[in-house]
């Protein structure tokens, strides 16, 4: 090692800090909910020669860490057929086969120059609100092609050589449906990777390009050596996990998702040959987001794993090219959050069965991305898109946690009186949903209810979402948490959509409601184990009723709501002969 | 000629009271240091007090830093408190923003302060636009209330949704609650913080009803306790934002206490650096129980606009901002089952404290370490009530709790608690500092509380730091800081409009209508100030985005303009961003004003040592301190005595009544032209 240490800790303390600072410039900048709140954007430091993850922020979305480094390499590879690299260009690209994800997030890369020579490169991405395609705010459930979810601009010139190209900017803003909020979006992300390059070059002022090159490579040394250190300390052998995605929103059938895990001495190997081939519908998705799925899936696990390539080295995946977690351009791919939270649900179940203790049962496993579309009085388009919370699995430590966000996410939720200032709704209900935590020795977390009424004349409603038949799993003997359940009122009564979860372009009036149930996290453990003064002040809580507290945890109650230890008793043992 | 005025700032930690007395007409400061009280904090506040000063009438008024709020809050122990919401929308304050306390790792748990069964639901609706969807029946609010006061609440918080944009329901329930409720800890969520986003404003809002019984309660014993021994002057409250209020607003706002007491070392830290020509420093509290860390960068703490006290505790009002670890002189050393030696967060406080105060303590604290290091004189124990420290028990404590299970030697067992101790604040340090993009070597590390100046020196050598800077009082520092602090109110109102369309002169006007009414607050708090400033600040976006920039502006007599407003805001976004937006509409979401009544200055000279010495005639003795693995000989020096200039070289003991400092090997100390004393590495 050629780095001391207090320089080691000093450099990656300034380096985090320059990538925490772009995500913040971004994030108070932009124009979109779904990055200003929901936090659905990410930057970071990257390999000047393979792309790789060097150092990530710490509050962009969890899933691009593993996602850029791929999105950084499809420039490298671009710029290496047209022309190279030069000081003041930026690339911009949507394209997820190459760079991960779907066509909602843009990505920005930009190289850093010292001295002539290039030394890294900085990146952005951000989800846009809208990107053309078929359905506003691009979660198009029946997509069959890519080309019907938005458009796909492979890596091209933003800037060449420090001069802005408007003309990219008026073929983009051309086919968007929100020109000005993508607008907005794109100077965010373009200053943000200013201040990171003025950051830069700061840093590479005051230590050099050799120190802080040296610290780059030792980082990523040090993240692969705890790595290996991670998975040696796990039993050997092979276990598996299989769970389903309800359907692909064309076929009504479900999908499945398996993984067999091998533990070799340092060695992991990730196995998803048995999966689904591809499907019609847009939950694909492309190797690269496979990938950096996992790479979350494993952080949460191991939480003190850097957000740096060197952690998958000793990661080995199969990933059949015909699979569904494979796909090539143009099979749609728009739902990709859906089936990569499927991946972290199979790799959480198949790391319980060998390591129940850090282990964690599913989270409510679905982004129920809902966007109600429509026009004001006065003639202006109003586009309202976001995603909504569930419960968290439950663990050895306890319960899971009530209302939290996606595993692959960092997201907040907006503000409702944000919401409503901006569009035209109410809320009728913001409540936890009584139920819904997977029973276990430990509960899983409770899911939500959110009740929607609109107040314009019309609009209409898409919702992608999943687990709508088949619930989030327990882990270690624990139950599954309730499933996703979507209603919507027309004059004719309420309704369910025939796909569970998944519903285009249903249109509702004024003064109709939209009703989304979400699901909970699965429970840890034997429910019959679960102490019965706990089951007892659940239902004191209101969050589990009395009539689950006798089916899920044999708990019954007198009239006060104390535990009658003898029924209790009984209904425990009966159960347990079961 | 006219008896003494004193003017008197009171810090009350987990540990010490601590006492600073400025005679006004005297111009001298003496200071006190004494345990204090758990149960009654004013009992330590008051007897601190009485150790100095002959009569209380002399007194004109006492500022307070005040942990009473915060231990609450971080022990949960406010009072049983009842929410009444909009139908709907009981869970706002569980579902928080849909969040988790760490991205990694999906374990995280919530218990809101306030549980289920006491957050009830009335039906009424006021839509974002301030429109009434439904009134609110103030029937059904006094019959929830009277549901909830039967239940055992104490205190309740009334929220509607959108009460920011029209309050007119939520008043209107508040008075019908505050017909009924039995006690005044009534809070109405936008009397707190009118501003968009319900779950901030209702966690603000649930956390000072939850606050005010104890706070409340609290500063009514002071209050008379105070009034008993005669005094007749003023009491001001150190707020998180590092101004003072009232005692009386205190008792509405208490959530504005939640950080008060290490505001007011930080404000103080601040004040005595700068004098001394340090612009950036960091500064160390280390009381009993805790060690808390701020930056203070070009001579401005860092403020933040909201801070989580814990997850999902959300207060957003104004504070100064405050890094806190549980590492503090009380933290209790164990070794835990897998043979890991641990300290903190367990602390045994001042009460029992430290093994060697004899109280009944038996497992070694970090104190305990340093006295048997030598860094503390058994004999001339701080804060007054003991004669002396028992070293014996002290040394039988870490032979059996540390260094027979680790098998080491005392010695080398005491050195591993305070590496140990060491490392943790060096990490707090770090994480306000190079994590944030500072260089520390451009800092210097300024200690404060009883125990901060023991580990100065082995803090900026472990982190970097250019020197330290030890105030000539550091124990009291808190206390000073009260007296130095001006008195300041916030105030923030949603407006959410854009801005070609507002009525900016009615804007202005109700801008300054507010200003006045919230200087007003100030004037009625009878104290003098040498000049009032008004700080106005406009939330400013464009239509579409969601997070705002902080637009100062002037507001003249004459009235506002747009023309003004899109200029101040176009200056203040490219300083923020760079790029301004061509074409797109302009969003004024709040204005906030701050009011600050600044109070006389404390000449910073009044500290400097009077017919000092030079270090050779301060010498009192000498000490045997044990460092990375050796006994040095050590000189031991009566620090007040001190003349300006004189330089001691380390390892050496420099002993006052309200700390001791420890120059270690190494190290060079001198005392500057206001008693501080500077530390840095020997040339």
């Amino acid at each position: 090692m050629t780095i001391d240490t207090v320089t080691l800790a000093i450099l990656k303390g300034r380096l985090e800090q320059i990538a925490d600072e772009m995500d913040a410039t971004l994030f108070r900048s932009a124009f979109n909910p779904i990055i200003a709140e929901a936090h659905d954007a990410s930057h970071g430091i990257y390999d000047a020669t393979t792309g790789e993850t060097l150092v990530q922020g710490k509050s962009g979305l969890p899933i691009f860490v593993g996602v850029m480094a791929f999105a950084v390499k499809a420039v490298i590879d671009k710029a290496a057929k047209s022309g190279g690299v030069h000081d003041g260009d930026v690339w911009i690209f949507n394209d997820p086969y190459d760079g991960g994800t779907h066509l909602s997030d843009f990505r920005l890369v930009k190289p850093v120059f010292r001295d002539g020579k290039l030394f890294c490169f900085l990146a952005s991405v951000g989800h846009w609100h809208d990107v053309g395609g078929n359905v506003p705010g691009n979660y198009n459930p029946a997509a069959t092609e890519c080309f019907q979810e938005g458009m796909l601009i492979p890596p091209v010139k933003l800037y060449d050589r420090g001069e802005f190209r408007q003309d990219v900017v008026d073929i983009l803003s051309a086919n968007s449906r929100l020109p000005m909020s993508l607008y907005g979006d794109l100077n965010g992300q373009i200053n943000a990777l200013d201040l990171g390059t003025r950051r830069m070059g700061e840093l590479l002022d005051d230590y050099g390009a050799r120190t802080v090159g040296d610290c780059l490579v030792e980082l990523k040394a040090r993240a692969a050596k705890l790595m290996r250190a991670q998975i040696a300390a796990l039993p050997q052998g092979t276990v598996s996990a299989e769970d389903w995605l309800d359907n692909d929103g064309i076929v009504d059938e479900p999908l499945k998702i398996a993984l067999d895990l091998t533990i070799d001495g340092e060695t992991m190997v990730m196995d998803f040959s048995r999966s689904s081939p591809a499907c019609a519908g847009p939950v694909n998705i492309s190797r690269s987001t496979t990938i950096a799925a996992c790479y979350v899936a494993l952080k949460h696990i191991f939480g003190d794993v850097p957000a740096n390539a060197g952690v998958l080295e000793p990661v080995e995946f199969r990933i059949a090219d015909a699979s569904l977690l494979a796909v090539k351009a143009p099979k749609p791919v728009g739902g990709y959050t859906e089936t990569i939270l499927r991946l972290i649900d199979v790799v959480f179940q198949a790391v319980a069965k060998i390591a129940p203790e850090p282990a964690m049962a599913c989270a409510y496993g679905t982004i129920n991305a809902l966007s109600l579309a429509g026009h004001r009085e006065n003639g202006k388009r109003w586009v309202m898109f976001s995603f909504f919370g569930g419960g968290h699995g439950a663990h050895a430590g306890g319960d899971g946690l009530n209302h939290g966000n996606a595993p692959i996410s960092t997201a907040t939720i907006p503000p409702l009186e944000i919401l409503e200032a901006a569009y035209p709704v109410r809320f009728t209900q913001w409540a936890l949903r009584p139920d819904s935590g997977g029973p276990g020795e430990t509960r899983g977390g409770l899911g939500a209810i959110y009740e929607i009424e609109l107040l314009e004349k019309q609009a209409d409603v898409f919702l992608f979402g999943e687990r709508g038949r088949h619930a989030p799993p327990g882990v270690v003997g624990g139950a599954a948490g309730a499933m996703n359940r979507f209603s919507y009122q027309q004059s004719d009564g309420w309704h369910q959509p025939p796909m569970a979860s998944k519903m285009v372009g249903i249109s509702i009036d004024r003064g109709q409601r939209l009703r989304l149930e979400t699901p909970g996290g699965g429970g840890y453990g034997n429910p019959l184990a679960r102490d019965p003064q706990t089951v007892a002040r659940d239902v004191a809580l209101g969050i589990v009723s009395r009539e689950h507290a006798q089916s899920d945890y044999g708990v019954a109650l007198d009239a006060e709501g104390s535990v009658d230890a003898e029924r209790t008793k009984t209904l425990r043992s009966r159960e347990a002969a079961e | 000629m006219s008896g003494p005025a004193y003017v008197i700032g009171v810090d009350v930690g987990g540990t010490f009271t601590d006492v600073f007395i400025l005679d006004e007409a005297a111009g001298r400061v003496t200071t006190a240091k004494v345990p204090s009280t758990r149960g009654d904090q004013s009992r330590g506040f008051i007897e601190g007090i009485a150790s100095r000063v002959e009569a209380f009438g002399d007194i004109r008024t006492v500022v307070h830093g005040t942990t009473v709020g915060t231990n609450a809050l971080l022990e949960r122990k406010g009072a049983r408190t009842g929410i009444i919401t909009t139908e709907g929308f009981r869970d706002v304050l569980e579902m928080r923003r849909r969040d988790r306390p760490t991205t990694w790792g999906l374990k995280g748990a919530f218990t809101p302060v306030v549980e289920r069964p006491d957050r009830v639901e009335v039906r009424e609706r006021v839509l974002a636009d301030g429109t009434v969807l439904e009134e609110v029946d103030t029937g059904e609010v006094e019959t929830r209330a009277r549901a909830l006061i039967e239940a055992g609440c104490d205190a309740v918080c009334v929220f509607f949704i959108n009460g920011y944009a029209n309050s007119d329901n939520e008043r209107r329930a508040v008075e019908a609650v505050r017909s009924v409720w039995p006690t005044p800890y009534v809070t109405a969520a936008t009397e707190i913080l009118p501003e968009i986003r319900e779950f901030e404003r209702l966690s603000t809002a649930t956390l000072n009803a939850y606050l005010q019984p104890v706070v409340s309660s609290y500063l009514d014993r002071l209050e008379s306790g105070l009034k008993e021994q005669g005094f007749e002057g003023d009491i001001l409250i150190v707020q998180s934002n590092g101004g003072v209020m009232s005692i009386d607003t205190a008792k509405r706002y208490p959530v504005r206490t939640a950080l008060s007491g290490p505001a007011a070392g930080v404000i103080a830290a601040t004040r005595i650096a700068q004098a001394a020509g340090f612009d950036n420093i960091v500064t160390c509290d280390m009381g009993g129980t805790s060690f808390d860390v701020s930056l203070v960068a070009g001579g401005e703490a860092a403020l933040a606009a909201q801070t989580s006290i814990d997850f999902g505790m959300v207060v957003r009002t104004p504070m100064i901002e405050i890094t806190t670890i549980g590492a503090g002189g009380g933290s209790i050393a164990a070794v835990d089952a897998g043979g890991l030696l641990q300290v903190g967060p367990e602390s045994a406080g001042s009460d029992p404290g430290p093994v060697a105060y004899g109280l009944g303590n038996t497992r070694p604290t970090v104190t305990d370490a340093n006295l048997v290091l030598g860094r503390i004189n058994p004999d001339r124990p701080i804060g007054g009530k003991l004669d002396r420290l028992d070293i014996d028990a002290a040394r039988a404590a870490i032979e059996t709790h540390i260094a027979a299970p680790l098998g080491l030697t005392i010695e080398d067992a005491a050195e591993a608690i305070l590496k140990l101790a060491n490392a943790k604040m060096a990490g707090a340090i770090r994480l306000v500092s190079i994590e944030k993009g500072h260089d520390p070597a451009k800092f210097a590390a300024m200690p404060f509380g009883g125990g901060g100046a023991l580990h100065t020196g082995a803090l900026i050598k472990e982190v970097g730091l250019a020197s330290a800077l030890v105030p000539r009082f550091p124990g009291v520092t808190s206390a000073l800081g009260c007296v130095v602090a001006d008195m300041r109110h916030d105030r923030v109102q949603t407006v959410n409009g854009i801005l070609s369309e507002i009525d900016t002169m009615e804007l202005g006007k109700a801008i300054l209508r507010d200003a006045r009414e919230t200087a007003s607050v100030l004037s009625s708090a009878g104290v003098s100030f040498e000049t009032v400033d008004r700080v106005i600040e406009l939330d400013m976006l464009y239509l579409g985005q969601t997070h705002t920039v902080s637009v100062p502006i002037e507001v003249p007599e004459t009235g506002l303009t747009t023309c003004a407003i899109r200029d101040a805001f176009e200056t203040a976004y490219s300083a923020t961003f760079g790029r301004l937006l061509k074409g797109i509409p302009m969003r004024v979401m709040n204005y906030r004003i701050a009011v600050i009544g600044r109070r006389p200055g404390l000449d910073m000279t009044l500290f400097a040592p009077v017919d000092g010495k030079p270090a050779k005639d301060c010498r009192l003795a000498t000490r045997s301190v044990y460092v990375d693995g050796k006994h040095h000989v050590a000189g031991v020096y009566d620090r007040l005595a001190l003349e300006v200039g004189a330089r001691i070289e380390g390892p050496a003991l420099l002993e006052q009544p309200d700390t001791t400092i420890f120059v270690d090997p190494g190290l060079d100390a001198t005392v500057d032209r206001f008693g501080n004393l500077v530390i840095a590495p020997a040339e």
